[in-house]
């Protein structure tokens, strides 16, 4: 077996605390410490959970989110560490398995640091306090005489000094010190949060010897790969296992279950074939000429379901969020204006297409696999082998990227599957076609605009209309219309100082996995938003830097819930993450200010800027492009991001860079399509993402703040789309309402 | 048989000729720096030297790999300090890290052809390399300051 990323020992995991279990107990709470470890390793002396201290005086700190390429391996143990005056250099990250004593490991939802930043610093403060205390106890002194640096600990008076490494077996049959007790750094002290601090995977990176879930290689194991149905639902009627086997290289085939539906994160119904090695599989798969019954979705077709939802989306809807009187204002109005704004289906295709490796012996189950979710991971496999999840060890590996698809352990449990099938270790290998074809979708979706306007150009009514199918669906199988949690995503939360304001929903079901794609409901929200405020600009005949000013109005707190929105705010508190229209609008103007947006630009040039809030962080984007002959060039693109407080600001300008991307991607060229019932793409011939010679120039502005920290990996995409369509039409006169822009233009 | 050179050694195997070098290379020999993404040529993780040429090796049928000489990022330096390589530490270019073997290998290669590129010169020949993450700013920068490091040292490439 190839050495794997160091993961944290069943042992030690297993060991535990005493902890509640379940997601957010541990963000307040230290963890009983059990002083059991007597017996067992010399070399490593447990402090808490997420810190132990070796003897040579390294200190292992444990990242117990998933690394998809916004550098938590780093920032995590670069918070613990600060906090626990260790020297960096000295710092071994381990891998978190999955244990829920860890509080929450879903990575996503840009919430890794927002949820933790204080857990992290409470675990550094307590393994600090602890060797602090063994070695004022060692010197007799009192504690206040003592303090740590460097990874050691320092007597003030005498000059002497003991190693981490040294009071690590003292310090460690210490009691944990209640968290009321601890005392925290002032951030002037900081010297590793806030500092821009390398990947600690860097040297693997560029040698090529990381692990990512699609190189996990097992002694004797077999290769999979599964044909899947086409169109969720469908069933295999028949499959020609001979020509299969057949091929140089097979071992076997196998019909995956059926499923129950809804289809939830179950694998997909199909046949998998299992070889020597991935290729003989590919090409197994080629000959089983799969005969399928395919179900009520293949009369899916997205260009018809979007006409539909289009022609409904301009009647009147169910009301979510509602202030005054919308409907008179737009009686009273001296003129209005309406829009309506659409985006096709996206996937994610991350780098790294889905992979998950499995062994199952004597009613136990390890899964290796590139997982966001090691906990549901866990959950989900155990739930399909009928065993108990303490018998399912996830080990997380690298993730070549993420952006929400590797969230669903579908691909975790089909390995367990083949797994306890074939008696030997299995690896499921995704292709690129697996990966376009049967994705987790963002929904398709058509939003509509009215606004009332009176002579003197002001808004005085504002509705607003959205419907697409919700990711509800896709656990319940009968949701037909958006859910709070979508909507609280650019939608509910609308910023804006209006008088009359009506919110309103259409009904959209289901027929595809619809599933969160970063940012998820955000891009379509903020798309037809930030370019709804552009054209509003354009008919008042006002800047629009001003009229983003104007909407968003005075200095204050937006409550959606004051106007009958039930508004969910990332799961967070609105008293500690309030709607602050003032970091709004400082975002935008600084965007503005040092991108020249609002300066005058050569013939067929323009820029678009737009701002929006999301995961509790603020960005605004301006993009500058060329249009001429039919075809769009990009720029320039620049970025301001206030997210409170920031741990390594290189990781956050890098997200920034690719969310800039990520969202140029999907507005540029982003569209799945579904033809009875299948998806019709399947690899970056036909999803294009963006590539080297598209890519615009990129800055980012990073707000200095030492309010708490919000989200990055997400936050920046959702303005992208509205920047660039704005962008469009400034530079040609052209308005964009319809994406993805090769529709329109080349690209 | 076939047999050819891996990184300045020689390699002989059994397997399926049409088996791409792209999976001999992480299937049967455990190299698995190259990397997976599209297996259809279309996004550059699997990219590796053929006789000092960039090719991508998931379309590249093993049997036309007999007697070349193969590199990978495995052979590429011996512990990371290849100019490219350096300049992707300074730069701080991997997000993700999963399309950076080819981009690197890419790269490597482009300045083994031209020693100083442009801007055009880089869009041009990095294209067909995808970043999902959206690394491409500082993989341009990166390649500029390997320029200047490779132009200092005179370090050149062998196959
Ligand atoms: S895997 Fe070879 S080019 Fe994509
Ligand atoms: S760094 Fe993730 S795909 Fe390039």
């Amino acid at each position: 077996m190839k050495n794997l990323l160091e993961n944290v020992s069943r042992r030690k995991f297993l060991k535990g605390s005493g902890l509640a279990a379940g997601g957010l107990v541990l963000a307040s709470t230290i963890p009983a410490w059990s002083p059991a470890w007597a017996g067992q390793s010399k070399q490593t002396h447990d402090l808490n959970l997420f810190v132990s201290v070796n003897t040579d005086n390294t200190v292992n700190i444990v990242c117990h989110r998933s690394e998809m390429g916004q550098g938590i391996r780093t920032s995590i143990p670069q918070i613990v560490a600060d906090e626990m005056c260790a020297n960096w250099e000295s710092v071994i990250v381990l891998q978190g398995l999955a244990n829920e004593e860890y509080g929450s490991q879903n990575t996503d939802g840009s919430r890794s640091i927002r949820r933790f930043y204080t857990t992290m610093r409470q675990m550094g403060a307590t393994a600090r306090t602890m060797l602090e205390s063994a070695a004022a106890t060692f010197w007799r002194v009192p504690l206040s005489s003592v303090y740590a640096e460097d990874s050691f600990v320092h007597h003030k008076d005498s000059g002497k000094k003991l190693s981490f490494g040294y009071l690590a077996a003292n310090a460690a049959e210490l009691e944990l010190p209640a968290v009321e007790s601890l005392s925290f750094k002032s951030p002037d002290k900081f010297k590793l949060i806030g500092k821009e601090i390398s990947s600690v995977d860097m040297h693997k990176f560029v040698t090529g010897s990381t692990e990512f879930g699609q190189d996990v290689r097992l002694e004797g194991m077999l290769y999979a790969s599964i044909e899947r149905s086409p169109v969720v639902g469908a069933k295999v009627k028949s499959f020609d296992a001979e020509a299969a086997s057949k091929i140089s290289g097979v071992v076997s085939t196998w019909q995956m279950p059926d499923q129950p539906t809804p289809v939830v994160f179950h694998p997909l119904n199909g046949v998998a074939v299992l070889a020597t090695n991935t290729w003989a599989a590919l090409q197994g798969r080629k000959a089983l000429n799969i005969d399928w019954e395919l179900g009520a979705n293949s009369s899916h077709n997205s260009s018809t379901y979007l006409e539909e939802l289009k022609r409904n989306i301009v009647t009147k809807g169910k009301s979510i969020r509602n202030a005054g009187d919308a409907y008179t204002a737009l009686e009273n109005a001296s003129r209005s204006l309406n829009a309506t704004y659409t985006m096709p289906y996206l996937v994610h295709a991350p780098m790294e297409p889905p992979a998950a490796t499995a062994v199952v012996k004597d009613g136990e189950c390890e899964i290796w696999a590139c997982t966001q979710t090691p906990q549901s991971t866990q959950n989900n496999v155990a739930q399909a082998l009928g065993i108990d999840k303490s018998k399912v060890k996830v080990n997380v590996t690298l993730l070549g990227g993420g952006f929400g698809r590797k969230s669903k352990p579908d691909f975790s449990v089909e390995a367990a599957l083949l797994a306890r099938q074939t008696g030997k270790p299995v690896k499921v290998v995704w292709s690129r076609e697996d990966d376009i074809r049967q994705g987790y979708y963002h929904a398709v979706s058509a939003q509509h605009f009215i606004a009332s306007l009176d002579e003197r150009n002001n808004v005085t009514g504002w509705i607003q209309r959205t419907a697409f199918p919700s990711i509800s669906w896709t656990f319940s199988g009968v949701t037909d219309e958006p859910q709070v949690g979508e909507l609280s995503l650019g939608f509910g939360d609308l910023p804006f100082e209006l008088d009359n304001l009506a919110c309103e929903t259409h009904k959209a079901t289901g027929h595809i996995r619809i599933g969160w794609v970063r940012s998820v409901s955000n891009i379509h929200h903020a798309f037809a938003a930030g370019s709804f405020v552009d054209e509003l600009a354009v008919e008042t005949n006002t800047s629009p830097i001003q009229m983003w000013n104007k909407l968003i109005g005075e200095d204050r707190h937006v409550d959606p819930k004051a106007e009958g929105f039930e508004y969910g705010n990332y799961g967070d508190p609105m008293e500690v993450f309030p709607i602050d229209t003032k970091r709004l609008k400082n975002v935008l103007n600084l965007v503005v200010e040092k991108s020249g947006a609002n300066k005058t630009t050569n013939e067929g040039e323009g820029w678009g800027i737009c701002v929006h809030r999301s995961f509790v962080s603020y960005v605004a984007v301006a993009t500058k492009v060329k249009v001429a002959d039919g075809k769009v060039t990009v720029l320039e693109m620049h970025s301001a991001i206030d997210a409170g407080t920031v741990v390594n600001p290189d990781r956050v300008k890098s997200q920034q860079e690719g969310s800039m991307i990520f969202g140029l991607s999907l507005a540029l060229m982003g569209e799945i399509s579904v033809k009875d019932g299948a998806v019709e793409q399947s690899n970056y011939h036909d999803y294009p993402v963006l590539r080297m010679h598209q890519c615009p120039k990129i800055e980012t502005y990073i707000v200095s703040s030492t309010a708490p920290p919000g989200g990055v990996g997400e936050p920046g995409t959702p303005p992208v789309a509205a920047s660039l369509c704005n962008a469009i039409y400034h530079a040609s006169g052209q308005r964009i309402r319809e994406l993805p822009v090769n529709k329109h233009l080349r690209v | 048989m076939i047999s050819f050179m891996l990184n300045g050694k020689a390699v002989e195997l059994d397997v399926d000729p049409s088996m791409p070098l792209m999976w001999v290379l992480r299937d049967e020999l455990g190299m698995t720096g190259t990397k997976y993404g599209c297996g259809i040529a279309q996004c550059g993780a699997c990219t590796v030297h053929m006789d000092g040429q960039p090719i991508r090796s998931c379309v590249m049928p093993i049997s036309a790999v007999s007697g070349k000489k193969v590199k990978t990022i495995e052979g590429l330096s011996e512990d990371g300090s290849h100019p490219v390589q350096k300049a992707w530490h300074q730069h701080n270019v991997p997000q993700c890290g999963y399309c950076q073997s080819g981009q690197i290998m890419s790269a490597t290669a482009l300045l083994e052809q031209n020693s100083n590129p442009s801007d055009e010169d880089i869009d041009n020949f990095m294209q067909g390399n995808i970043c999902r993450c959206g690394t491409y700013p500082r993989i341009k920068e990166a390649i500029k300051t390997a320029a200047n490091l490779s132009l200092a040292k005179n370090v050149g490439g062998d196959a």
